[in-house]
């Protein structure tokens, strides 16, 4: 019974002379959602509203589900649409459609009615007025209660009318592409699909980084990453993805600094080069999954010495999230059970019994000193092994 | 050069079997249940495989049962002489080394009631005999063990073990999981007092997705598959003609020269073992000699972790296994290797080669010299 969706979006509402850039951003994305829906749909934008109409035959379900994952939406709406073909159709539809969506009479209503059309025939508080007194004919157990009604029944009259009143709640947040692009450091672990979600949310496009280290790590442990990307586009837009094969970077740290600093200094050169990749590619911050303590690469003295190495501001929207809280966001967005797959990651290989968790950025900088011979060299080879792999939800 | 290593995860298919099948796909691809010709004509290339597997045997036709494959058939003889036989008894006895198929059918089984005795091995990955005498009871109703371990290619003493079952007690019924060791080796059930045996089509050249069950004549067995009653009820299911002809082509063509195969086997092996042995603290497990598999190798490389070995030999086109798959977040030490008393450190240090006909001498070589090149590159990052 439903032809088409009112989309309502909450932040971007309130931005002033730039809306219209966050609502084309936001037809984009849910233009980017539909497709991997069966059904042909059309996106209009009329009168601050986003409406999805249905073109053909659609999977109702489907349709909805692909709606959530839009950052910007914060509420779906199904809409049916009737001709307007006088008063007293429109009064016996709005019955049948309160017939058929509330199985249960005993609920409290208004009327809401709006007037695009301005020569209709009635003005809106008659038609309230009206279809208020019909529905109470049709159904004597619904009541009327206009402060705080549980059922809010829009009727919209344009050029056709749209009956609408129930609200699905979207996944909140801001379109995707409103607020610049920023560079996602993933690994194979539970956190990092998390930033990369929560950051996307905030209308931020994402590429990511993934540091290979063959054979430490194998190909599927790449592959794993490559679908988390994936995952993580459902929400984010396509995902351009950059393997850097940074063994021999690893093996050199580890044969040229003290063992317990080398999860540190192995942070250092990854961030280093994460800001490269992004600078090339328009990023205007980098990601990353960490959370106060987690682990010995994590305190805040450890942070701090990893932060140092960066000039763009590092987005860490995990920071003061428990492990918990963490897993919770990756079960709902549907990353977790591939984040758990057993494989090794660049982070989990050559890791000291005992590392540093309160480094001092002075010890590390004159231990770096003993990678001035080749690091350079050896940083630009790993730029050079750069494989771009374009992830997308399909 | 690509070598292929791996031969006890899977094998290459034998040319003549994949041209048997496509035809059989494309052209006689009738339902051997039909009344039609097509169907009579299918059902030709099942009689065919199953009388080259019968006499490959020396049993009859109608003992032979065709499955999905390995897991398929432990699974049949497993729960389908249990639930058949359960009245006379609940005990089974298996070892510590099988395959997870017949490990997770027994922990199921014990879930069901059953109860079972796992026998443990020796350092070189055997059973004793002493500990099967001592362990079949008066409740005993059937004996599990495998032909050939799959991760150290121990053989284990079948047909010692099936005489001293049946002088025990001609009821308890034994059963073979022959996977590794069909196609190696000439299995006689009747001779070797087997009741029961699993083979997997994939190990010896066939197709994935095909197997059989052999099933002596006087076995009661229940079906776990239920339907449209094919293979005397057994086992239900649409018979996989083209996997079916594929086997039995697969069987045909590995028997055809066996002989002189698994001597040149054993010279690869032998060469290999040698190669080895020049590894520093390269520890070879189970049986590196012929009292052993012709086809497995087992290596143990003292302070490389298995997984680091195996991707970095993939990088110069070697393929083989991680003896155990262990990664410091999910360590998963093998159970074979654990019974047999491995040293720790060694468990996650282990790499199994394995080899067919189609192994060559000059990818031993190959492999030998890959190994002394990264070897010691591998240890110096640990």
């Amino acid at each position: 019974m439903f032809r088409a969706f009112l989309i309502k979006y909450a932040e971007i509402g309130v931005k002033g002379k730039n809306k219209y850039l966050f609502e084309e951003a936001l037809a984009q994305q849910i233009k980017y959602a539909l497709k991997r829906c069966e059904g042909e749909f059309k996106i209009t934008r009329t009168d601050g509203r986003i409406y999805v109409h249905a073109l053909s035959e659609f999977d109702y379900d489907e349709t909805v589900d692909n709606l959530k994952t839009v950052f910007g939406i914060s509420g779906i709406c199904p809409v049916v649409y009737i001709e307007d073909e006088g008063y007293e159709k429109l009064a016996a539809a709005l019955v049948a459609y309160v017939d058929k969506v509330y199985e249960d009479k005993n609920i409290t209503f208004k009327v809401h009615a709006r007037r695009a059309r301005k020569n209709y025939p009635m003005n809106s508080m008659e038609l309230n007025r009206e279809l208020g007194g019909a529905i109470l004919d049709a159904f004597p157990q619904m009541r009327v209660d206009v402060h705080h009604p549980e059922v809010m029944l829009h009727v919209e009259i344009r050029e056709k009318i749209y009956l609408y009143s129930m609200e699905i709640p979207g996944p909140g947040g801001m379109p995707v592409g409103s607020n610049g692009k920023a560079m996602l450091l993933l690994s194979g672990g539970i956190d990092s699909p998390v930033a990369g979600y929560m950051i996307a949310k905030r209308g931020v496009k994402i590429d990511a980084v993934y540091f290979h280290a063959p054979p430490y790590t194998s190909d599927r442990a790449k592959q794993k990453v490559v679908d988390l990307a994936k995952l993580v586009s459902r929400y984010a837009g396509p995902v351009y993805l950059h393997v850097i094969n940074f063994t021999d970077i690893q093996l050199y740290i580890y044969e040229k600094c003290p063992h317990e600093e080398f999860t540190i200094i192995m942070r250092r050169y990854m961030m280093k080069i994460a800001e490269l990749i992004a600078k090339q590619n328009d990023c205007l911050g980098l990601i990353t999954g960490e959370s106060i303590g987690q682990v010995a690469s994590q305190t805040v003295q450890s942070l701090a010495v990893t932060n140092e190495v960066c000039s763009l501001p590092v987005f860490r929207p995990l920071i003061g999230f428990d492990k918990m809280e963490i897993v919770e966001v990756s079960e709902k967005i549907g990353t977790y059970e591939t984040s758990i797959l057993p494989y090794e990651d660049c982070c989990t290989i050559f890791v000291a019994k005992h590392p540093v968790t309160k480094p001092n950025l002075n010890v590390i900088k004159r231990h770096e000193q003993n990678l001035e011979e080749k690091i350079e060299e050896l940083v630009q080879k790993a730029l050079d092994t750069d494989e771009l792999i374009v992830a997308k939800w399909t | 050069m690509e070598v292929y290593l791996d031969n006890s995860a899977t094998t290459r298919c034998f040319d003549e079997v994949a041209a048997l099948m496509t035809q059989i796909m494309c052209e006689d691809y009738g339902n051997p249940s039909s009344l039609h010709r097509k169907g009579v004509q299918a059902e030709k290339y099942i009689r065919y495989a199953k009388d080259v597997i019968a006499r490959n045997l020396k049993v009859n036709e109608k003992e032979i049962y065709f499955t999905s494959g390995g897991t398929e058939s432990d699974n049949l003889a497993l729960r389908g002489c249990a639930y058949a036989n359960c009245r006379s008894g609940r005990h089974l006895i298996t070892t510590q080394i099988e395959h997870p198929a017949v490990l997770q059918t027994m922990r199921h089984l014990e879930e069901e009631g059953f109860r079972v005795t796992y026998l443990p091995v020796d350092e070189k990955g055997c059973i004793r005999l002493e500990d099967l005498q001592r362990a079949i009871t008066g409740e005993t109703i059937l004996v599990s063990i495998m032909h050939t371990n799959n991760e150290v290619g121990s053989l284990q003493p079948v047909a010692e073990a099936g005489a001293l079952i049946k002088r025990m007690n001609p009821h308890i019924l034994f059963h073979v999981d022959a996977v590794q060791g069909y196609g190696k080796f000439r299995i006689y059930p009747k001779k070797m007092k087997i009741d029961l045996l699993s083979v997997s089509g994939h190990k010896i050249h066939g197709p994935k997705g095909s197997g059989f069950l052999y099933v002596d004549e006087k076995v009661k067995i229940k079906p776990i598959l239920f339907g449209g009653g094919q293979q005397g009820g057994v086992r239900s299911g649409t018979e996989n003609v083209p996997a079916i002809a594929g086997l039995g082509k697969a069987v045909e063509l590995v028997y055809s020269n066996l002989d002189q195969d698994m001597a040149q086997m054993y010279r690869l092996k032998k060469a290999f073992v040698e190669g080895v042995r020049k590894i520093p603290d390269a520890v070879l497990n189970g049986h590196p000699d012929e009292t052993g598999a012709p086809h497995v190798v087992s290596v143990s490389v003292k302070g490389v972790r298995s997984e680091v070995l195996l991707h970095a030999l993939e990088d110069k086109e070697i393929y083989v296994s991680a003896g155990s798959a262990c990664s410091a977040r999910k360590p998963q030490p093998s159970a074979t290797l654990r019974a047999m008393g491995i040293d720790q450190e060694l468990l996650g240090s282990t790499i199994r080669f394995s080899f067919s006909v189609f192994t060559t001498m000059e990818e031993i070589n190959y492999t030998l010299q890959t190994m002394y090149d990264i070897i010691p590159m591998l240890r110096k990052y640990k």
